[in-house]
Formats: C-alpha cells, structure tokens, sequence
C-alpha cells in the first residue's frame, strides 16, 4: 500500500503495536485492592511529560477531582488528548500542565461559549498541536485497543484537519477507493469519572458512554474515580453491566460529586453559575488568578472544592435540577 | 412588522427541511431547536441523534451540551460517540447542522484558525469537533447562520470541514463518502443552495423583509441564483407557539 498524501502534524505517541503489547504484558491482572486518594495516585501515576487523555464528553461525567489535583500538584509538559474537551481542557490550561495536544475540539465550552484563557493559551505558541477530529480520535482509540497500529477512516480527505494531523492516505488494497489511516493512540494514563466501581476497578457507569470503553482499554495506566464503591458480589451478580475489567485499571478513588461542576447522568446537573463564574473570571488575570487559589491551589481536596461552592445544598440542588423535579428550574 | 425575530425565522425554515421518519445529527443551540420543532410540528417520528451517544430522546429542554443528560431524556438509545458516528458512516443519517466562522462558495467550514500560523494562531477555534465527521458522512449537510460578508467568503483561510472543495467533482474524487455533500445554507435573510454542476452556492429563496442585494451585499462572493426566486415562508403561528412556549421559554436561543 503506497502512501498517496500525509498530513504534517506530529504524531506525539508511538502506535506501535508489539511495543503496547510488551507493556500490557507486564501489567498485573492480580485482583487486589487499588483503593487509594486523589492525591496519591497523581502522584504516582501521572508523571511529567506524560500523554493524558481524559474521558467524559464536554462538562459530562469528567474526572475533575483528578484534573484539579494534577493543576495542584503542578504537573508539566504532559501530552494531550483534546477529545471533546471542554471544562476538562479549561481546568488543564488554568495550570498550562500540557504542551502538545492532539486537537478534536477544545477552548469552547459548546453553548456556553469560548474560554479566553484556553485560547490565550492556545494562541501563545507554547502547546505543540496536531488536528483530528471528534471521531477520527476516538477510532484511534479503537485501534489501540485493538492492539493494531492503525484504523481506516473516510474522512478529513481534502481538508486543513488532514494537512495538519498526522493521517495518511492510500488506497484500498480490495476496492481502490481512498482511504486515510490514523495512527493507534496508546495514552502513557488515562483518567476517568463513573458511577459505580468495585475495589479492583470493575467498573459500571449510566447513560452515555462517550468514547470511554476505547479510552479506558488504550491507555497502558488507567485512574477511575467513582460516585460510589459497590461490592465485588454485586458486580458478580450483574456481569453485564462491567464495562470497564479490573485489569485495566490502576487505581479507584470513591469520590462523590467527582464530575462537579460537570454533569453526572442520572446524579446532578451541571452547575452553570459555576461554569459562566469561571469563563467571566478569565477576562481579568488578577481575578482570575484569585479565582484559582481560591479554587484549586488553596483546596485540601474536591471537598473543599465543593464546600467553597455551596457544598451539600447545592449538589442536592442539582440533584433535583437532573431529575427536572417541581421548582428546579432556575 | 413581522411578529417574530431572525433566529425564530431561521429555525423555522430549518425545522421544514426535515421530513418525518427521517435522521439528523444535531448539536445544541439552533440546531436542537430546529430539530425538537419539527419533532413537535410535523415529523413525530424525526429520529434525532447527538454525536456523544444520544439517540432518539424526547428531548423535555434544550440541552446544553450534546453529552449532557437532557440528551438522553426518554431516548431509545443511551450509546456512545463510535455508535453514532460509525451510523453515518454506514449511510444511516440523513441530516445535519453545521456552522463556522468563515463559510466559502462551496460550502466548506472554517472552525479551527484564522491567521498563517498554524502553532501560533491569530485566533484559535475549537477545531473540528464533530463537525468534519458529520460533514462527511451525513447525506445532506446545512447550515445555519446570520449572514455578513466577512463570514461568508471567496475561501476559506483555512477549511476544517468539508463543503464540496474545491467545486465541480473534486469532493468525488477526494475519496469522501460519494453521494453526500452540503445541501442548504440558511440565513437571516435567504436560504441557499448549491449549482449542480459546479457546486457554487446559488440563492433559491428570499426571507420576508429582506432583497436580493441585501443577500448579496452580505455575501463575501458572487452568488449564483436559480432561475426564479421564492419568497420565504414566514413562521406559522402554530410554529411560534411551540418554539416559544415548549421548546425555549428561556429565549437561550430564540433570544440571541
């Protein structure tokens, strides 16, 4: 298969299939306690100069406590996946913690608008970028968890978001239509927000998946935080609702409201005041870097976080926001 | 004076385009706006899908994320953004809405830069999203947009989504899925479509209150026109109240 055109943007992590394999071949599958803290498993998992990818979709199910915690603890120079990112995207930049990102959607925050500080950011010259889009990084995704080094797509064919990614065209060896090929993205950690996990990281979640069941399984490290710890017997009992296995997962964190100020489906809506709060602040540098310290470098943890906003009368407030329930309406 | 505003119209006007029993990708804002009133107009059976993982919902208010749970509220489907996606890319969804800070004469869709460094961006946008994939793979591509001559240019500084390229049978030739493409382009003051042969943009329709040169004086290159002009159909009373009163009684979008 010859190479007809290839974008040139850099392609930040090693699709190599045989590599990922010998490191997944090391990887544990003894099933033991991964209990730990926000704080620890940052410290222990995330390492500078790491590739991040974040699961979740916008302001939906995100690992906020974990992104706020690597913010803190000052992390740099990470790799990053920008898949659908929005409010995940707008905590990282806050912290400027990445200088390269694979690009699908990032610096707006969809209906709400664009973050000025994520696009100051972005407009500075210091974060490396290539293109894809929403889909095309999510069958990268794919790939890697298929333990293959690339994934045909039909698309991005005859655009910028092909010149500048690092896709390559050819042609189909069966039918000799156009093809681009994307290369597999093996994530050195991945962290994500669910709803239920057990003490191992058998893990369950509701609503939309996004593209974490790809996301989960590529990434050679995987922190979960979750809403709430379940016992293994009731994993056991309904097998079919796992769909992330303890094998993938290096860490669990119970961590209630763990997706705040972000939605979490069928828990609590998103806290809008918060979001338009945070987007407004960054217009000033000196409220902004106020708003910071007041928000993440000052906070012990996520609960303080959450108790500086309202605490627990405001998440039982967006409880009832989700449920759409008499007089939650704003 | 009309009793209704720009968006209300635009929305309306998209709403019409989608017939019952057919799929539309949506995103939130206008897009959701005009996809849950033709829902609630004339198109019950309108199969309304969201690149995250919502599919088929009965949406109770407009969402403010295309991942949030309002887009899963009595849906058929609670899936993820493979599943959506991989459904058009089999040919199984008819519609979508896209929009962009630069749109040129055929159709193409700048969301990602505006300034020569691509590492260093004058302005940067969000990028593609969903945007090149829906545009790809949906059969017929619209979009809707308030009309001004800085938006609507000879080309694009920089193409993120695919209209028809270059025009004539460049996008065939691309290696993009044959047969989809962009369908029509509605704004505040006429809706467009698209020259068979050559693929340039070319009015069909005129909104109420506005002319010819008005669209033309609002339009960064030569448009074509097809060989007679309509006149837009205003709102419906019947239309208004459902967007109004069920669909957005915040005015988050009708508001704008």
């Amino acid at each position: 298969m010859d190479v007809i055109a290839q974008g040139v943007g850099r392609i930040f992590t090693d699709p190599d299939a045989d590599k990922a394999r010998e490191f997944f071949r090391q990887k544990s599958r003894k099933l033991e306690s991964k209990l730990t803290t926000v704080k620890e498993a940052v410290e222990r998992l995330v390492k500078d100069g790491d590739y991040l990818s974040i699961g979740g979709f916008g302001a939906n199910r995100i690992p906020a406590a974990i992104l706020h915690e690597i913010v803190r603890q000052g992390k740099k120079n990470l790799g990053l996946a920008g898949h659908t990112a929005t409010h995940d995207f707008q905590i990282l930049c806050a912290g400027k913690c990445f200088n390269r990102c694979d690009i699908a959607y990032i610096v707006g925050l969809e209906a709400r608008g664009l973050s000025p500080n994520a696009r100051k950011y972005m407009e500075s010259g210091e974060v490396e970028v290539s293109e894809w889009t929403n889909y095309t990084l999510s069958v990268r995704f794919k790939a890697a968890c298929a333990g293959v080094s690339f994934h045909p797509i039909r698309n991005m064919m005859g655009t910028d978001t092909f010149k500048f990614s690092g896709a390559k065209m050819i042609n189909c060896p069966f039918t000799g239509t156009k093809y681009a090929l994307v290369p597999a993205l093996f994530s050195d950690v991945a962290v994500i927000h669910v709803h239920e996990a057990d003490i191992y990281g058998n893990c369950r979640t509701k609503g939309i998946l996004m593209s974490d069941y790809d996301l989960a399984r590529s990434s050679k490290k995987l922190i979960v935080t979750c809403e709430r710890l379940i016992p293994t017997d009731e994993i056991r009992r309904d097998p079919t609702s796992t769909f992330i296995p303890y094998w993938c997962v290096d860490a669990v964190i119970e961590q209630p409201y763990g997706s705040y100020p972000g939605n979490m489906y069928a828990e609590y809506f998103s806290d809008e005041d918060h979001l338009r709060e945070w987007l407004k602040v960054e217009n000033d540098p000196e409220e902004f870097k106020k708003f910071l310290d007041k928000n993440i470098y000052s906070c012990k943890d996520h609960y303080e976080y959450i108790e500086k906003n309202g605490g627990m009368q405001k998440m039982l407030k967006l409880r009832q926001k989700e449920w759409l329930m008499i007089g939650a309406r704003e | 004076m009309a009793n209704y505003n720009t968006m209300e119209l635009m929305i309306c006007t998209a709403a019409r385009e989608l017939e019952d029993g057919a799929s539309v990708g949506v995103g939130t804002g206008a897009p959701c706006a005009a996809a849950m009133l033709a829902q609630k107009a004339h198109s019950p059976n309108l199969v309304i899908l969201f690149e995250a993982g919502g599919a088929a919902p009965l949406i109770p208010e407009m969402p403010i994320s295309v991942g949030d749970s309002r887009t899963t509220w009595k849906a058929l489907m609670a899936s993820s953004m493979p599943e959506i996606m991989e459904t058009a890319c089999r040919g199984m969804l008819d519609y979508t809405f896209l929009g962009g800070a630069q749109i040129d004469m055929y159709g193409n869709l700048n969301s990602t830069r505006i300034g020569p460094d691509h590492q260093k961006p004058k302005v940067r946008f969000p990028g593609s999203g969903g945007a090149n994939d829906f545009a790809s793979f949906c059969w017929r591509m619209m979009v809707m947009t308030p009309q001004d001559p800085k938006r609507f240019t000879e080309r694009c500084s920089y193409i993120t989504t695919p209209g028809w390229l270059e025009g004539g049978d460049s996008r065939a030739k691309s290696g993009l899925p044959l047969g989809a493409g962009p369908y029509k382009i509605i704004t505040n003051m006429a809706v467009m479509d698209f020259e068979p042969e050559s693929k340039r943009m070319r009015i069909i329709a005129i909104n109420p209150g506005y002319s010819e040169k008005d669209v033309r004086d609002n339009c960064g290159f030569e448009l074509l026109k097809a060989d007679k002009l309509v006149d837009n159909a205003p709102p419906t009373e019947e239309e208004l109240r459902i967007l109004r009163d069920e669909i957005d009684p915040y005015r988050y979008v009708i508001g704008r």
